[in-house]
């Protein structure tokens, strides 16, 4: 009997098949290597390290990739001194997963300062997860050449600042840029040519396509204040309006946070470089220094899940320690 | 008696027009000594002082005192800078009057003018 109410859908209610309740309960554990997927509108979860996970192969998925951001390389101040250390534990993390990912995305800040050593030493790293990297650029990869070096290394097939879209297991992915051309006072921004790029590139794809955007700066305004937002992303998620799955993958802000909204899945990663404050915790958005002992808790990857059919797709993170 | 009074009267007016020579000129060379140079501060992500006025010829210094790399971008393309890690600096002559307003084009959040009178 207690089995049974246990897949009820208890709290639906916006009417939209998705157990609210369940779903905050299940992100909340989320952070601490718990898997939660959405079946038939219910959240599910399921700790990570248990050795015989119930519905296993719901947990393999179909597709399985990895998320990392903020890489910062060549930082070297006292919020960590060694960021090439902790990219290595990323990767050993990585590298250790129960499902390993098909490749892993990069939502930006690879470099720290642009510098071709910096950007040689990311791709060094990642190396060894023998993965392939799906790249987008954060601000600190743009300076003084609005991304002409990053395009040449990570870019080959994408067009103007540097969007591109790729499918996998019928899952369509969506790079976008909005580090480029920023105005003063102003948050991130997509533009006129990548936006309408955008919206003749998912126009012709069935409704029930799941689509991965992601994207260094948050597609949602998170902290205007800190320019934590992109200005024209409404207009970007018009175009997504009609797809029963999107989930938005992003970056800056080192620190993970998740939205739903109807659709839309937002959330950001943490860095694998240093921790930033939370909104309004500190006078500015800067590095924020943790006792050494702590400061990998603040840092992590996230691991993403795709099962056929299903709602959303899983997404976990998991700290560096 | 008369030719002594024309003398010291014709050595007195030579005298005031040299002091008046010598201080016109003297003040002339403290004009241009008298331009400071100008220092803008740059941590936590702000311009400090954000808003300042200099006159005509004032070279303005920003220094980059933030753990973080900032950039000193003028919004009308007047001047840029390259990117400032932390103590690196960049400079700038304001040789015409006018309303400066820059800001970090990594963070255009951050702004600052500089006007020149």
């Amino acid at each position: 009997m207690a089995d049974k109410t246990k897949d009820e859908i208890l709290y639906d209610h916006n009417h939209d098949g998705i157990d609210r309740r369940g779903f905050l309960k299940c992100m909340a554990w989320a952070g601490t290597g718990t898997l939660c997927v959405m079946q038939g509108g219910v959240m599910k979860s399921f700790a990570l390290n248990r050795p015989s996970v119930p519905g296993a192969a719901v947990a393999k998925g179909e597709l399985s990739f990895v998320q990392i951001s903020d890489s910062h390389m060549g930082f070297n101040k006292a919020a960590n001194p060694d960021v090439a250390g902790t990219l290595q534990a990323a990767v050993d993390k990585i590298n250790g997963l129960a499902t390993p990912p098909e490749f892993l995305l990069h939502t930006g800040d690879v470099s720290h300062l642009s510098r071709a050593e910096q950007f040689d030493n990311v791709d060094q790293i990642l190396k060894s997860t023998g993965k392939q990297t799906f790249f987008v650029p954060g601000e600190h990869d743009v300076l003084d050449d609005d991304g002409k070096q990053f395009r040449q290394r990570y870019g080959k097939d994408s067009k103007g600042s540097g969007w591109y879209s790729f499918d996998q297991k019928g899952v369509h992915f969506v790079g976008l840029v909005n580090v480029i051309n920023l105005k003063a006072g102003g948050l991130g921004s997509l533009g006129h040519d990548q936006l309408e790029w955008l919206e003749g590139d998912v126009k012709h794809l069935k409704s029930s396509t799941p689509i991965v955007v992601f994207a260094h700066i948050p597609l949602w305004t998170v902290y205007p204040e800190w320019g934590w937002g992109t200005e024209d992303s409404g207009q970007a998620l018009g175009y997504l309006k009609k797809f029963g799955s999107v989930t938005v993958l992003n970056g800056h802000i080192h620190q993970t946070m998740q939205k739903v909204e109807g659709n839309v899945t937002f959330h950001t990663a943490a860095s694998t470089a240093f921790p930033q404050p939370e909104p309004g915790k500190a006078p500015s958005p800067g590095p924020m220094t943790v006792p050494a002992d702590q400061l990998r808790s603040y840092l992590g990857v996230t691991n993403v899940n795709y099962v056929r059919g299903h709602h959303a797709l899983a997404v976990v993170d998991t700290k560096l320690g | 008696m008369r030719i002594r009074v024309c003398m010291v009267t014709l050595a007195v007016a030579i005298l005031v027009m040299a002091i008046l020579i010598a201080g016109g000129a003297g003040s002339k060379v403290n004009a241009q000594q008298a331009l400071p140079a100008i220092e803008v501060k740059i941590d936590n992500f702000s311009f400090g002082p954000a808003a300042i006025t200099v006159p005509v010829g004032t070279t303005v210094t920003w220094t980059n005192r933030d753990d973080i790399p900032h950039t000193v971008v003028s919004d009308d393309k007047v001047f840029k800078s390259k990117v400032l890690d932390t103590d690196e600096k960049f400079s700038y002559t304001f040789g015409k009057p006018g309303t400066y307003p820059y800001f970090c084009s990594v963070h255009p959040k951050m702004t600052g003018k500089v006007v020149v009178e």
